[in-house]
């Protein structure tokens, strides 16, 4: 059969010589291997102390948008609930009263919004699917924690802080 | 015998097993810290700065860990076993001349637990005994691994015990005494290291010593791949620990022995060309003699992550085929040089 690369070699299995029935000389070869290692840079990143960075396009912890006035962008559709394969996501929607406008954009908002983190995949169809640019999955990764239902987050853990635009200029 | 004597011998064997104790715990946390430094690794440093505190943790944890004695284990020998292993151990240092000696108000105290006069066979003698731990142990688990472990670590030491007793009878031929102290001051300096003319008796005995060790590429008789735990499978707590800590004290003391028999002891370069008092010279000995330990203690992890284990007949065949042949023919040639040396010389 013709050959699909010329990559391939033919090994000789021919018996080994008295050199190499010594052992010694490959044992000190590999030996040489080995100390080349021991003082190399090592990969190991000291992980509390030293972070290693995110790459741009990581999917980590959602949060909940505000607009430029600091009102919750959320609109509680519910269309990140039902794109979401892992049905992590569930929402309470409330009418916003008189009085509220500078909290809400919409008239309708979120109440209760949560996300349980053992049941998210981190796909981020919820971002893809949001209507209203209210949802990002841009954190960092979720943290360890003793109990069930400490990973259900709520809006506490999940709205992102407000922000003054006016303090900048 | 005086009062002043004993206490001298007690101070001294006290410092020598608390010395190998601990550098056998550090020794621990040293191969961890060696094998990850050869994986391009940190190796563990979370307890303690550098993790120095690791082998305190370690020690620790065995204490705490519960005691399993399995139902169809002969209970004595099952304790007798890591017993015979770390005391064997312990008592081969006995022997080792750690440096010269001190003045101190007129005494001559002398750095060497017992200078037996046949130092040498002292240690063959307890190296022997140790296999008799592992033996025990595996024997009375129970478990068929563990026999087969112990059955290995049987048949490999006595395998290699045969080599490295022909290695040391050509060392013997040369230095003409069995006495560890007198081998020593025989070296003294640096061109009479019995390194240059037995360099083939120490390939031989360092071989072997790793063989006695049970350390890689010899360590059959623990051979995870194989034998689950090896001889230690059915142990758990502090005779597992036992076990572990007697073979890190095995590796200190076949370390001690070979830089006393090949690499002069205590002995360093101009050691008497630097007009030092003796009291000096004695404890840049003990230093001297305390680096190239722990260089050899280096070597042995060094090669530990190094090599793979050899298979079961090709160990066979190292042993007997080609380290005792070469033994025998070191011994020849160390006689003939002898002789010619000392016809026409």
């Amino acid at each position: 059969m013709e050959p699909l690369s010329n990559r391939k070699k033919v090994l000789e299995q021919k018996p080994m010589n008295f050199w190499e029935r010594m052992y010694l000389p490959a044992v000190l070869k590999g030996m040489g291997v080995t100390i080349k290692h021991f003082f190399r840079k090592k990969a190991t990143v000291s992980y509390p102390e030293v972070a290693r960075p995110y790459s741009k396009n990581y999917r980590g912890l959602h949060s909940l948008k505000r607009d430029e006035e600091g009102r919750e962008r959320c609109t509680a559709c519910g269309l990140c609930a039902l794109s979401c394969p892992a049905e992590a996501i569930t929402m309470i929607s409330a009418e916003r009263k008189k009085g509220e406008e500078h909290l809400y954009r919409e008239e309708k908002y979120a109440a209760v919004y949560e996300i349980n983190m053992l049941r998210c995949i981190f796909c981020g169809l919820c971002e893809e699917a949001c209507p209203k640019e209210a949802i990002y999955l841009d954190g960092p990764h979720v943290p360890a924690d003793y109990l069930r239902k400490d990973f259900i987050y709520g809006k506490d853990k999940l709205v992102e802080e407000r922000f003054d635009l006016h303090s900048l200029r | 015998m005086e009062a002043i004597f004993i206490i001298e011998k007690l101070v001294l064997i006290v410092v020598v097993f608390v010395l190998t104790l601990v550098i056998a715990m550090y020794s621990t946390l040293a191969e961890r810290k060696v094998a990850g430094f050869m994986q391009d690794r940190k190796g563990p440093d979370r307890a303690g700065p550098f993790g120095i505190l690791q082998p305190l943790a370690d020690g620790g944890k065995f204490f705490f860990k519960e005691e399993i004695i399995p139902a169809g284990a002969h209970k004595g020998l099952f304790i007798a076993g890591p017993t015979i292993a770390i005391i064997t151990a312990c008592i081969s240092s006995a022997v080792i001349p750690w440096g010269q000696s001190l003045q101190i108000g007129g005494r001559t105290v002398e750095l060497q637990v017992a200078d037996v006069n046949v130092g040498v066979l002292y240690i063959f003698g307890v190296i022997a005994l140790g296999v008799y731990g592992i033996m025990l142990g595996g024997w009375a688990s129970n478990n068929k691994f563990s026999l087969m472990g112990a059955i290995r670590a049987a048949s490999q030491s006595i395998s290699y015990e045969v080599a490295m007793g022909l290695s040391i009878i050509a060392l013997l031929m040369v230095t003409q005494t069995l006495s560890l102290k007198e081998i020593v001051a025989q070296q003294e300096g640096f061109v009479n290291w019995n390194i240059w003319v037995q360099p083939l008796g120490f390939i031989i005995f360092m071989t072997c010593a790793f063989a006695e060790c049970n350390r890689v590429p010899f360590d059959l008789p623990e051979c995870e791949t194989e034998l689950v735990g090896g001889y230690h499978t059915e142990y758990s707590s502090m005779k597992l620990g036992l076990y572990m800590f007697s073979e890190y004290i095995n590796m200190f003391v076949s370390s001690a022995v070979m830089s006393t028999l090949y690499f002069g002891g205590y002995n360093f370069p101009f050691m008497y060309d630097l007009g030092l008092s003796q009291n000096w010279i004695t404890v840049i000995g003990v230093l001297v003699f305390f680096l190239k330990i722990f260089a050899f203690i280096f070597f042995f992890m060094w090669i530990r992550w190094t090599l793979p284990r050899f298979r079961y007949d090709q160990l066979m065949n190292l042993g007997w085929k080609i380290l005792i042949p070469l033994a025998i023919a070191n011994i020849v040639l160390t006689g003939v040089i002898t002789l010619i040396k000392d016809t026409y010389w």
